[in-house]
């Protein structure tokens, strides 16, 4: 606009005349202004960043962006028993992403799991979690993925195995497994529990992991119970045994530390939880970080089983283990310490370590073979890290360590054998 | 009354040895945080079963920073690499970069290999002149005179053994997993050169003793053959 001022300025020989121009400009940018009224600006402004928020919480990003992709334009391989899932772009852009759809069509495949025209999403797109999201917050997601910048990138078609390339089964399966609705708050609970319910089992679709699953890949309960991770090679803890993740007996405190945090007093988030905190959680309200955590402590506990008292311990089975002992000493025990105790949000405790006991061994072996870091968050920017143990030791080796760890300092697990370590390789995150 | 002074003394002291048992004394400081990266890249040399982990001391902060960036974000593919920095942010890794590249260790003396004066020939050749009619630029043109390295993000090529560097050289010739996924005129500059000469030029770089400092600045000419590389400190994630 200065420019064709100054063009006009030039050009004009006569005075009146610019001065009329000059009037007529100021008109119509006052207009303009007018029209773009700041209350206006203001709301959709707000609009905005509380669809960004609650993104944030859906974790939308976290599969709609490819490793080291540009945000939200997809890409992003999930691997699953069935084949493997290319996610789609959901950025704006017209031929590519979502730049065509409307709010309506948006609703529809997160409550319904319908495409815009009407096809069939595979489950692999947590519909069966976010169908319990209200309108107006699908709404306002929308109008954060809308006001995103365009991405032009076509990702490759999924790679589905047959049958299941097959969309019609699709019916099939939604009539068995699929439950539509939106989440209806408890009268019984508060406010906050049930917000605390509406996040855990809605968007923060916390069981499209947590939760063991059929052949078909259907959650067979309606409870956080723990399940291997598709296409993984982790095991995510069930929420509902104090045996693994259950938080029945933690402060509320100390679940919004690990959940904001990555790492608390006690436990420490790794692998795909590691992810999810540093792509999501950390970046949640203190009041929604507190709901979640009434809700979850609020589970009751499942398959609660009894103490067991074990018998001793035949002579070769001391003798396996003291070869772990050995090797405990030489590569752990500098920071895990000569009694597992570890040291506070630092390097986990091992001794009462319910990811080191878990029936499933899967989580401590790879901790071991892989080494890592709990991820960096605002709380914990420099976390202190665990090394690869694989580049330096042998599977036999990594089966005597972990089954001395599982049953040293008054721990009990069963051994785990060098199969079980071949076993818990071959995937890549 | 001194027997009882006696008494709370040794009442506290084995309060501290208590308290001492409970946790491990961990220091607050970045060399026992990235203690995890010395499992493979030791300050010890390691010349026999570990001969592929690379020396990372003293190598040039914004390549490192790069390197740390790719291995995270599945441009440059080892996977013991991805897992431990799948979930760090650039800050962290900016720090990480800083602290190795501030690490003054003395190198070791180098590699001993048979290296035919034939193969010495051509090594020098292609370090020193390169193959103008095969578009090879001389190696010293972007590493540097005394191939220490050109700042911020060209690494220097010596004190680093020879099965790593024909690894690397290997990669970008042939596309493979390490190395294919960076399209940049290293990958252009590797896929040219034949499999005799990627191991003569590993073997001769490694006999090399290691002296001098980085070079501060790329040719024009190299700048803009190697564009990709100077602006891939601007990849956001």
């Amino acid at each position: 606009m200065i420019q064709t001022m100054i063009i006009i300025a030039r050009e004009s020989k006569n005075n009146f005349l610019f001065l009329g121009y000059m009037l007529a400009l100021l008109v119509v940018a006052d207009t303009t202004m007018v029209n773009a009224s700041p209350e206006k600006t203001a709301m959709s402004e707000q609009r905005r960043a509380q669809g960004e928020y609650l993104a944030r919480v859906g974790n939308c990003l976290g599969c709609h962006t490819a490793k080291g992709g540009r945000p939200f334009a997809g890409g992003h391989r999930l691997i699953t028993s069935f084949g493997t899932f290319i996610t789609p772009n959901i950025t704006p852009d017209k031929e590519t992403g979502l730049g065509s759809w409307r709010e309506e069509d948006f609703w529809k495949a997160m409550h319904e799991g319908k495409s815009r025209d009407g096809k069939l999403l595979y489950p692999a797109f947590p519909y069966t979690e976010y169908t319990k999201v209200t309108r107006t917050d699908a709404n306002l997601i929308f109008a954060y993925l809308q006001s995103i910048p365009a991405v032009s990138q076509s990702n490759p078609p999924h790679e589905i195995r047959f049958p299941y390339n097959s969309r019609p089964l699709l019916y099939l399966w939604r009539a068995l497994f699929f439950k539509q609705g939106v989440y209806e708050p408890d009268p019984s609970k508060s406010d906050e529990w049930n917000r605390g319910a509406y996040l855990v089992q809605g968007l923060g679709h916390c069981n499209a992991c947590h939760i063991a699953r059929n052949v078909l890949g259907a959650i067979q309960e309606d409870t956080v119970g723990g399940g291997q991770i598709m296409g993984s090679n982790w095991y995510a803890p069930s929420l509902t045994s104090r045996r693994e993740a259950g938080s029945m007996h933690w402060t509320i405190e100390e679940i919004i530390e690990l959940l904001s945090s990555g790492v608390s007093q006690r436990a420490m988030t790794s692998g795909p939880m590691g992810t999810v905190v540093r792509q999501s959680l950390q970046y949640l309200s203190q009041d929604d970080l507190r709901a979640m955590a009434v809700y979850l402590k609020s589970l009751l506990e499942s398959n609660a089983q009894p103490e067991v008292n074990y018998p001793e311990m035949p002579e070769n089975v001391r003798k396996y283990l003291a070869q772990g002992e050995k090797l405990y000493k030489k590569y752990c025990e500098e920071c895990h310490g000569i009694t597992g105790q570890g040291a506070s949000g630092i390097y986990p405790a091992l001794a009462g370590n319910r990811s080191v006991t878990m029936t499933i061994p899967t989580n401590v072996i790879r901790s071991v073979l892989n080494g890592g870091y709990p991820p960096t968050t605002a709380a914990n920017p420099r976390p202190y890290g665990m090394p690869p143990f694989q580049q330096i030791i042998r599977d036999e080796e990594v089966a005597q360590v972990v089954s001395f760890i599982r049953n040293a300092w008054g721990n009990r697990g069963s051994l785990v054998s060098a199969i079980d370590v071949g076993q818990s390789r071959g995937s890549s995150h | 009354m001194k027997h009882f002074i006696f008494i709370i003394l040794l009442f506290f002291t084995s309060l501290a040895k208590a308290a001492e048992a409970l946790s491990v004394n961990v220091p607050d400081t970045l060399a026992e945080r990235v203690k995890a990266c010395a499992i493979c890249h030791g300050a010890e040399d390691r010349h026999s079963r570990d001969a592929y982990y690379p020396r990372i001391a003293g190598k040039l902060e914004g390549y490192l920073f790069n390197q740390l960036r790719h291995f995270r974000d599945g441009r440059r593919y080892y996977q013991p690499m991805a897992i431990l920095l799948e979930n760090m942010s650039d800050e962290y890794l900016q720090e990480i970069a800083r602290y190795f590249a501030a690490l003054d260790l003395p190198y070791p003396s180098p590699e001993s290999v048979t290296l035919l004066p034939s193969e010495a020939n051509l090594a020098e050749k292609l370090v020193y002149s390169g193959d103008l009619k095969r578009n090879i630029p001389a190696c010293s043109a972007c590493h540097g005179k005394n191939l220490m390295g050109t700042a911020p993000f060209v690494p220097g090529l010596l004190g680093l053994h020879s099965t790593y560097l024909t690894a690397q050289l290997g990669g970008w010739h042939s596309g493979g997993l390490i190395r294919g996924k960076i399209a940049n005129c290293m990958a252009d500059i590797a896929k040219q050169l034949t499999y005799e000469e990627i191991n003569a030029v590993s073997k001769w770089l490694t006999t090399q003793p290691v002296s001098g400092k980085p070079a501060n600045q790329l040719s024009p000419e190299m700048a803009q053959r190697c564009a990709s590389i100077v602006s891939e400190n601007g990849d956001a994630r």
